[in-house]
């Protein structure tokens, strides 16, 4: 292991995102794309469109997210009595009732999580478009980050589910879903598939360039 | 003796050839700190056992209730897919089909799709039917399964709801807290190149 590192791309290599085989970055197929010899899936030695594609989804998150945090995402009927909660009202609730481990669970994975997704991530996307050297390796660790935490913002969705499937005790208490739902859905949704889309190899790949 | 492994580490895109990795060792790329590979003992007995194990609570968390609601005499019991069809309802359509997807569906073809490839590779068979395409399509839809993030929303549910009123767990919920450790002792014992080294001996 003492030779010089290099990276597949210098060598003209590719490396498979589903398989992780390591293939010639010759092999065209009839229509012009790579095909992995292992498992079939069209290769690319970066994510293809990365940047472009990761902005227009971040752009739309953003968007989704102004609505999704003020429109109420839960009406509650109890005795003819209609009360409607967006999510940092609900936030508010807990926090009222003394139930703050659970206030701060929503916060964090309703409020906190998603914008702080967004925030790192269009922080990432300026720093490789303008080929920034700044540490590449702890940019690399935040991106892991954003990608792994995404998925816990569902908690709330999944929340209102089971309460709209709960709470159906006809006069006495009802719960309905919200439009302030569906956008936090979409944002939840949005989110994910920008840090899907983001290929951290580029960070990388500002550094290279540089050297030479 | 196996011979090293190309692989590009998928962070960076630096070139490694890794030797086989002693027990219970792990590679990290030297630049940028991602796992490259992470050896896992007994990985095909270890992930077929997990799977079986799943499947079944998966089964029971489904066809069971999870919390039952009661407030004087009534009592109301939701399982996993009275939620999603409530919300159907509503006229929440796209809500539905991101809880039923990432709640429901996913997970299980993922634990379907896992057998299927498992068992046959178990007794050093190839699965009949485009083995490549359904691992392809079970690791692409990977990331959206999300049983554990609903066990959290369960969990806020029944918080939220206690003021309202009396909220049981069911047998479901149950079934439903294994099955999250199940599914991440299924995930961590996997081993992605194995299966792939073994699904090419045909080929
Ligand atoms: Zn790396």
């Amino acid at each position: 292991m003492k030779e010089e590192f290099a990276t597949a791309l210098e060598k003209s290599l590719v490396s498979c995102h589903s398989c992780h085989l390591v293939s010639k970055a010759t092999a065209i197929h009839g229509k012009g794309e790579m095909i992995c010899p292992r498992c079939g899936s069209v290769l690319h030695q970066r994510k293809p469109r990365s940047l472009s594609r990761t902005w227009a989804l971040v752009i739309a998150a953003f968007i989704f997210y102004i609505p999704a945090n003020v429109l109420p995402i839960t009406k509650v009927t109890s005795l003819g009595h209609a009360q409607s909660d967006t999510i940092i009202s609900g936030v508010i609730y807990f926090i009222q009732t003394g139930m703050w481990p659970i206030a701060l669970i929503i916060f964090t994975a309703s409020i906190f999580v998603p914008l702080a997704k967004l925030l790192i991530l269009s922080f990432l996307l300026i720093s490789v478009d303008r080929k920034w050297q700044w540490r590449p390796r702890d940019r690399t660790r935040l991106y892991r980050i954003t990608e792994a935490i995404g998925r816990w913002s569902m908690t709330d969705v999944y929340v209102v589910t089971i309460l709209v499937a709960l709470v159906r005790l006809g006069a006495l208490a009802n719960v309905e879903a919200e439009p302030g739902a569906i956008f936090f859905a979409a944002v939840v949704v949005t989110t994910m598939f920008a840090a899907m889309s983001f290929d951290p190899r580029l960070i990388w790949d500002a550094m290279e360039t540089d050297h030479e | 003796m196996k011979a090293p492994l190309t692989i590009a580490c998928h962070e960076c895109d630096l070139l490694y050839e890794l030797p086989p990795l002693p027990e219970r060792s792990v590679a990290k790329c030297c630049r940028c700190g991602a796992v490259l590979q992470r050896h896992k003992r007994d990985s095909l007995d270890r992930t077929l056992a997990w799977t079986i194990a799943g499947l079944i609570l998966f089964v029971v968390a489904n066809a069971f209730p999870f919390l039952d609601l009661k407030k004087g005499d009534l009592v109301r019991q939701t399982t996993l897919i009275t939620g999603v069809m409530e919300l159907y309802q509503q006229g929440m359509r796209s809500v539905a089909v991101l809880v039923f997807l990432t709640s429901i569906l996913f997970p299980a073809v993922q634990l379907a799709g896992l057998l299927y490839l498992l068992l046959p590779l178990k007794v050093k068979l190839l699965p009949w039917w485009k083995p490549a395409s359904v691992f392809r399509f079970i690791q692409r839809i990977h990331p959206w399964a999300m049983m554990e993030v609903f066990m959290v929303g369960i969990l806020v549910s029944m918080v939220k709801l206690g003021k309202l009123a009396k909220v049981v767990p069911g047998i479901a919920i149950y079934s439903f807290a294994i099955l999250i450790f199940v599914l991440a002792a299924a995930a961590s014992s996997m081993d992605p190149h194995l299966i792939w080294d073994r699904l090419e001996i045909d080929r």
